[in-house]
């Protein structure tokens, strides 16, 4: 009977050492170090969905050459990676929209001054079902398309359809860069479809003959059909070809940046030097995008 | 020795009396922090611009965070998947637990508690491809991107709660009722609907609660196929945008602390008060059902 008891009082003994090593080991209460940005051989690219794919493909080669050193790539959107930046939990982030002032201001007061790279040139497409015999619009025209002054095909030279608008998430760089460039910052019509990627964008589109959407040039397939843009009413339109887009013909285009802080650790230097390079650019140029250099 | 059996009796009882007290101690701090985070927002933007403004336009200059077009959009897809679902369950469980042959009763929980483990995330692909393509056709709309599509798939996805939950609750009233009924002549359609149910009433309550929460919650799903445009739906064939999605699809984009970021908290705020209010209401129905 006695051994019994005795093995319950083990047992309780047990539980508090237990416990007490939990509490008192320094690494339970310790913080966590901030991230992996803390780590020498590693690198965060957090970002435009649009550049998700140059940033696999920039990481893929850099590793190769680099094999010592891990490049992590995630999207979200532009504005996720600048936030991730200015929070500390990225060290480079991809965006195709340049960084607001009020961005700058805020990553100044957390010691995370930017710097600012553009690393390539993004054309973006108009799409429309193939279907669609629309087959170019002006500036002018696409403005009141997306802000609900025209809400029928018929009135832009098409058939009697009414427009469904699809644009992307809020969190887009896209979205900010068409709102502020081609909407001249005025708002997008309330019942425009608010879609979660361009893949969505896209599948969307293909999927309605009224629809019309917006996607970066790497995301153009055969499933829809890409308007040419014409910089005023009178002027010749304009299709979105790589030679368009680099010679500066082609009206809709942005820069995609990247941003980071003014004194990086050696290896996001080093990084952000290959991704201007010709290598670098070389990788712009095979996913979709124009090499700026 | 026996005061050690005592002493252990006792910090037994206390664990449990933790345990049940923790679950009570979460709830508040979540609601406290909320809370905290929602009310800064207050200070730039007035509770009635909030929760009267028609206008969700986070990142507009200057931005505005009506969150009506959300609510609106919230309460027409969860009620109709609910009313969808409801019917549905409850047969489904009336079914396996009181009609269906053994067997067949087996092979079909399986089944229900297959859907159940099926991912949100999966369940809005199929959205996307089949339901989203084949609602458009089928209505001969412009789009298939509308509240009805998330409500359907909410509905499919609130199942497996509502059929399980209902189900146990039918098990769980006694045989001897049911021979009963049978000794005084009533069919079976009869001892199910005027005894069967009548006894499990409060499970069945539980079970529509549970599922009605399973929606309500749901995000994934909604964010995939209701086209998200911030608008008072007129009908169930328009877009709608709902306070989780929102919440889903813009956290990543927001500074700490902003007011976006804020406005996002209160919208989580919101939904937990609807969510708590939801479940005050039904627990107050229950009970006085049961007093009377």
């Amino acid at each position: 009977m006695i051994g019994w008891e005795w093995r319950r009082v083990a047992r309780w003994a047990v539980l508090a050492a237990f416990f007490l090593l939990l509490v008192t080991n320094r690494g339970f209460f310790a913080r966590p170090p901030e991230g992996a940005a803390a780590t020498e051989f590693v690198l965060q690219l957090k970002g435009s969905d649009t550049m998700v794919n140059l940033g696999q493909a920039w990481a893929e080669r850099f590793m190769k050459l680099h094999p010592d050193a891990f490049i992590a790539v995630t999207g979200g959107g532009s504005g996720t990676g600048i936030a991730a930046f200015i929070n500390g939990t990225a060290d480079i982030a991809m965006s195709s929209r340049p960084m607001k002032a009020k961005e700058k201001e805020l990553a100044r007061v957390r010691g995370r001054p930017p710097v600012e790279i553009i690393a390539g040139l993004d054309g973006l497409a108009v799409v429309v079902h193939p279907q669609n015999p629309v087959d170019a619009l002006s500036l002018e025209e696409i403005k009141a398309i997306f802000t609900g002054a025209v809400t029928n095909w018929r009135e832009v030279g098409g058939e009697d359809l009414p427009i469904i608008l699809m644009s992307r998430e809020t969190a887009s760089g896209t979205y900010v860069y068409f709102r502020e460039q081609v909407l001249d910052n005025e708002e997008f019509a309330p019942h425009t479809l608010l879609l979660t990627s361009s893949h969505h964008v896209i599948e969307g589109v293909a999927a309605s003959r009224g629809a019309i959407g917006y996607v970066g040039l790497g995301y153009l397939s055969d499933r829809v059909k890409a308007v040419a843009v014409a910089a005023e009413p009178g002027a010749e339109p304009v299709p979105p070809t790589e030679e368009a887009v680099k010679s500066g013909r082609y009206p809709v285009v942005r820069p995609l940046f990247l941003y980071a802080v003014e004194n990086p650790k050696a290896l996001a230097r080093e990084f952000l030097q290959w991704t201007i390079s010709p290598e670098g650019q070389a990788a712009v140029a095979d996913v979709g995008y124009v090499p700026v250099r | 020795m026996r005061n050690l059996r005592a002493l252990e009796g006792w910090i037994y009882e206390r664990l449990v009396a933790l345990s049940g007290i923790a679950s009570v101690v979460v709830m508040v701090l979540i609601f406290l922090f909320l809370f905290r985070e929602s009310v800064p927002l207050f200070r730039d933007v007035s509770l009635r611009h909030f929760l009267f403004g028609r206008d969700w336009l986070p990142i507009s200059e200057p931005p505005s965070f009506g969150i009506v077009p959300l609510v609106a959009g919230t309460f027409a897809v969860t009620v109709s998947a609910a009313v969808a679902a409801v019917p549905i369950g409850v047969g489904a469980a009336v079914y396996l637990a009181e009609i269906a042959p053994r067997r067949l009763r087996e092979g079909l929980k399986l089944a229900v508690e297959l859907l159940a483990a099926l991912p949100s995330v999966v369940i809005g692909f199929l959205g996307i491809r089949l339901l989203v393509p084949w609602v458009k056709a089928v209505f001969g709309l412009p789009t298939g991107f509308t509240a009805l599509t998330g409500a359907a798939l909410l509905a499919l996805m609130a199942l497996p709660t509502i059929i399980s939950v209902a189900e146990d609750a039918l098990g769980a009233v006694p045989g001897t009722y049911r021979q009963a009924s049978y000794a005084l002549g009533a069919t079976r359609w009869e001892t199910i609907t005027r005894v069967v149910i009548p006894a499990a009433r409060s499970g069945l309550l539980a079970a529509v609660l549970l599922g009605f929460g399973r929606v309500i919650g749901e995000t994934m799903v909604v964010l995939m196929v209701t086209g998200n445009a911030p608008i008072v739906p007129r009908s169930l064939f328009d877009p709608a945008r709902l306070m989780t999605a929102t919440i889903a699809a813009e956290m990543g984009e927001t500074v700490r602390p902003s007011e976006h970021y804020h406005a996002l908290f209160a919208v989580g705020a919101v939904l937990f008060a609807v969510t708590f209010l939801v479940n005050l209401a039904a627990d107050r129905v229950a009970r006085g059902r049961e007093a009377r």
